[in-house]
């Protein structure tokens, strides 16, 4: 078999000087390899170092020695035993620990994180993906998409890697058939599209046999696409940010003598040229770029992820940890957070209790607190938590002791992602993914008004409040919302109905259906719907509004007595025999998740003003039992 | 906008260790051994606090048995960039004469260096002491952090090891504890000698080809560097054009006959070889997973 090594020798031999011009010109891809143990992971890895002529003589003998006394190939040559490394992990046959491999091919150099893929070394599989620019996840032709399949990729879509490879490997075990491919292709598009990657290059695989890992299999005819080192090869390495907007976390300040006065880093995002204008944060404050500085002379320009060094125009104060940014197109500062926390350590997270947050070059006081929820790596289903124990994911509010700069995740990795540290024990304990500033209140000052509450109401001739209809979709919100408006209306009545579905046209058009959103929505209705009462109307929310703690939070803005809360409450069956929008018969056939009461979760109210059986009871009689209980209240009286 | 090469990559991932590394610790120490991991480390050093210097001293522990060319180097080096460099020789090693033909490999390493390299730790105060080990050098150094904590004992736990992710590294230690940090971890044997040939790096001659004074030991060429040298009855001295893979003491490095006395030359050799680069270090071959090892009792 050609290999790269007999490719280039001959260019060795003959110029070496010719080659290594050559080969200062590669670039360089990190990549990580996700699949357990059975997938032929580490067979994977073994042959691409063992083509790639990254293996040398005394390896290979050493190789053939371990083949024999705890080889799995019954003696033959296994390469799996090349990157297995600590003794304890040969003992046990498994790899326990992120280990990073290294080869390189005419074109390129490639760092592999090879990390173990059982759910118990989540924490190991994070932390490979942290730095990798792509992902190959590893699938058994035999065994198709499994559980652990949408784990890896679920992870890998978190991390922010975008672009992955399904190497569908044991291809030779299931005779090259490219309608088993075909399908697991289908199957896995149909679920990785829906957490995001839909850059994905399938490759029929055998790391055992050798096809379509360095050259094109002849069992494999009917297969087009590129081998997996010819695809590594060519796939676009340019890190994301590099098109940003400059950022650049300030590592050390450099004060020589004093007369210098540079700012060191390495750069985060876009690029940085003499004359640009910058902005210091967290402070705020503008500068102009003097000179790039290295050791090799002044540059004209610098790009991430360089390292360097930077002089200002003016005698501004920089320290450690500070961002200079783009003036025009800065971070945002702040100091309370939602993120997406992956618990490391082997105590679980206390919520509430000091922990060091390290990001960019600034480590500050933070508390985390109780999740919103977990994510169920398997499922991906949201759960509710009280509490992340290792290797669990979910999203809390993250609150630091002082504002500091940042990006959400998704657009800059180094600005947005952050560690977790015990101040006791001094270990790494989680990491995390910023995805939004929680708006604080300090800078914002409530302007008095003299026309208030009380005046709206008094010249209406009512009470205000707030009847807040929750319950599964199809229960019967809507229907009987209306009937109590048309009734109200009928009696002169100021009302207004905030519909769930009609406030998604609009107010809530940027929000989806997951917990963080669902809440988020529920909030934004509920400030609406605070307004409206202060306006002095009667508010009819018809909203599934799932979360307890978000109903509670509504009725909290309140005053005592202002919010109505009314459960409309139908069994299972019931509503999926009604299903107007047919969101049931979707949810059944697959084509929809996230429905309530399906496969999302619904928090049913424990003490509600009002509990409506809705198979019980028609909609006039319904919206009778929520007029009577106004009426009750003296809601109706004035 | 081009996209960086990866030396350029890698040159910029080490200067950003090496600045939060000198950042985040308290007292900071690099250990110098003089060999071209150890000069392309202090180079990047150089470049991460360029205008300035070093913030921190140079550390070489001393064996005594070093190759004359490795002190001659070690001593211009430091004068000419300027740097504090700190020469600690174990004062036990010294008065019971340890060295490499009374004593063997294992005890000699482990005296000089291991014991000698936790005495100079100590001595110092230094809680982060950079070093020039690359994850390609051996399989269990492929799972080392690029931070790695020693413990007071100045073990190595392979389960006590910290996430690393993104760029984030965690430094923090108690009092005692110390890092172990290791700017060249994602460099393979390649890039160095690029890096080398593209810097124009100075490092020890004995790197390149030369007609030198060698005796062979069961197939290991071993060079007769000074007069300390013990030869087996009718062992005589013999001339051969040989040059050294790596370089540690001269009664333990094994040379390999070569014609390339240049830097491409010496590539050309590398990449053409067929056997890999720690083999010339006798110390590895005591047994199958002994790096693992001594890297658990403390050795760099």
């Amino acid at each position: 078999m050609p290999t790269y090594r007999d490719a280039s020798s001959e260019l060795i031999a003959s110029d070496i000087d010719a080659y290594l011009l050559e080969h200062e010109h590669k670039s360089l891809l990190r990549f990580i390899t996700c699949g357990s143990v059975d997938d032929g992971k580490s067979t994977l890895i073994g042959r691409l170092l063992y083509e790639s002529q990254m293996v040398f003589e005394d390896q290979l003998a050493a190789l053939h020695h371990d083949s024999k006394t705890s080889g799995t190939q019954g003696g033959e040559l296994d390469l799996a035993l090349l990157v297995d490394g600590l003794a304890a992990e040969r003992e046990q046959g498994i790899t326990i620990d992120v280990a990073y491999r290294f080869f390189s091919t005419e074109k390129r150099k490639f760092i592999v994180a090879d990390t173990p893929g059982h759910e118990q070394y989540t924490r190991n599989m994070v932390t490979g993906a942290s730095t990798a620019d792509l992902a190959i996840i590893l699938v058994d032709a035999r065994r198709g998409v499994l559980t652990q399949t949408r784990r890896h990729s679920f992870l890998v879509s978190l991390l922010g890697i975008t672009k992955v490879v399904l190497a569908v490997n044991k291809i030779d075990a299931v005779d090259y058939s490219q309608a088993v491919v075909e399908q697991i292709d289908a199957d896995y598009r149909a679920f990785a599209e829906g957490i995001g990657l839909t850059d994905i290059v399938t490759i029929p695989t055998s790391a055992l046999k050798g096809d379509n890992v360095l050259t094109r299999s002849a069992n494999t005819p009917w297969y087009d696409g590129p081998t997996l080192l010819g695809h590594l090869e060519v796939v676009p390495s340019t890190e994301q940010t590099q098109h940003g907007p400059f950022r650049m976390p300030v590592q050390w300040v450099s004060r020589p003598d004093l007369d210098f006065r540079g700012f060191a880093g390495q750069i985060a995002g876009g690029q940085v040229r003499p004359g640009d204008a910058v902005r210091i944060l967290p402070s705020g404050r503008v500068s102009t770029v003097a000179r790039i500085v290295t050791m090799d002379g002044g540059l004209e320009q610098a790009q991430a992820p360089q390292s360097i060094t930077l002089t200002l125009t003016d005698d501004v104060d920089v320290s450690r940890g500070d961002v200079l940014a783009a003036a025009d197109d800065a971070p945002e500062v702040a100091d309370e957070f939602e993120a997406t926390v992956v618990w490391m350590g082997e105590a679980e997270l206390q919520p509430g209790r000091p922990y060091l947050l390290k990001t960019g070059a600034r480590t500050v006081t933070a508390t985390l607190s109780t999740p919103d929820h977990k994510v169920d790596v398997n499922t991906m289903e949201q759960l509710p938590a009280q509490t992340l124990a290792l290797n669990e994911i979910g999203v809390c509010t993250v609150k630091l002791d002082r504002a500091v700069p940042f990006d959400p995740y998704t657009v800059n990795r180094d600005l947005g992602g952050f560690i977790v540290i015990d101040r006791l024990s001094n270990n790494t304990v989680g990491a995390g993914m910023l995805r939004r500033a929680v708006r604080g209140s300090d800078n914002v000052h409530w302007q008095a008004t003299d026309v208030g509450k009380s005046s709206h109401s008094a010249l209406k001739g009512q009470h205000p409040c707030v009847v807040w209809f929750t319950g599964v979709p199809s229960s019967g919100k809507s229907t009987i919302a209306n009937l109590v408006e048309q009734r109200l209306f009928a009696q002169g009545r100021h009302t207004y109905l905030l519909d769930g579905d009609n406030v998604r046209h609009g107010l809530n058009r940027d929000l989806g259906f997951s917990a963080p959103e669902r809440v988020e929505n529920i909030r934004r209705v509920g400030e609406v719907a605070q307004l409206m009462v202060d306006a002095g109307l009667i508010v009819l929310v018809t909203l599934v509004s799932p979360y307890r703690a978000e109903r509670d939070a509504v009725r909290a803005r309140l005053e005592p007595g202002e919010f109505f809360e009314v459960f409309v409450d139908a069994p299972l069956a019931v509503v999926q025999a009604r299903d107007p929008k047919g969101l049931y018969r979707k949810a059944a056939a697959g084509e929809a998740t996230g429905v309530t009461g399906v496969d999302a979760p619904y928090e049913a109210p424990l003490t509600p003003e009002l509990h409506l059986l809705t198979a019980e009871l028609s909609a006039t009689e319904a919206s009778d039992t929520v007029l009577r209980t106004l009426a009750a209240a003296g809601i109706l009286d004035l | 906008m081009t996209t960086l090469t990866h030396l350029q990559r890698l040159e910029a991932e080490s200067i950003s260790i090496l600045r939060d590394a000198v950042s985040e610790s308290q007292k900071p120490v690099m250990m110098y051994s003089i060999g071209k991991d150890s000069a392309v480390m202090l180079h990047l050093a150089q470049k991460a606090f360029f205008p300035g210097a070093l913030p921190f001293p140079l550390l070489h522990v001393d064996t005594t048995w070093k190759f004359q060319d490795m002190y001659t180097l070690r001593n211009k080096k430091a004068a000419e960039i300027g740097a504090d460099l700190i020469v600690h020789k174990n004062p036990e090693a010294v008065r019971l004469g340890i060295n490499p033909f009374d004593h063997g490999s294992a005890v000699h390493t482990d005296i000089w260096k291991t014991e000698g390299l936790k005495q100079a730790l100590e001595a110092g105060g230094f809680d982060l002491a950079f070093g020039g080990a690359r994850r390609d050098e051996e399989k269990s150094r492929a799972k080392e952090r690029i931070f790695s904590v020693r413990s007071k004992e100045h073990r190595w736990d392979p389960k006590q090891q910290r996430p690393e992710l993104w760029r984030l590294y965690n430094a923090r230690v108690h009092p005692g504890e110390s890092i172990r940090c290791f700017p060249l971890s994602n460099w393979t044997e390649l890039d160095i000698w690029q890096y080398i040939s593209q810097q124009g790096i100075e490092i020890v001659p004995l790197y390149f080809a030369a007609e030198r004074p060698v005796v062979d030991r069961d197939g290991t060429l071993i060079m007769v560097d000074d007069a300390r040298f013990r030869f087996l009855p009718g062992e005589q001295p013999m001339t051969r054009k040989v040059r050294f893979r790596t370089l540690g003491c001269y009664p333990l490095s094994g040379a390999i006959e070569s014609e390339a006395d240049t830097l491409s030359g010496v590539i050309q050799e590398m990449l053409l070889a067929t056997t890999s680069e720690r083999q010339g270090r006798l110390i590895d071959h005591d047994s199958r997973a002994s790096m693992e090892k001594k890297k658990q009792e403390g050795y760099f």
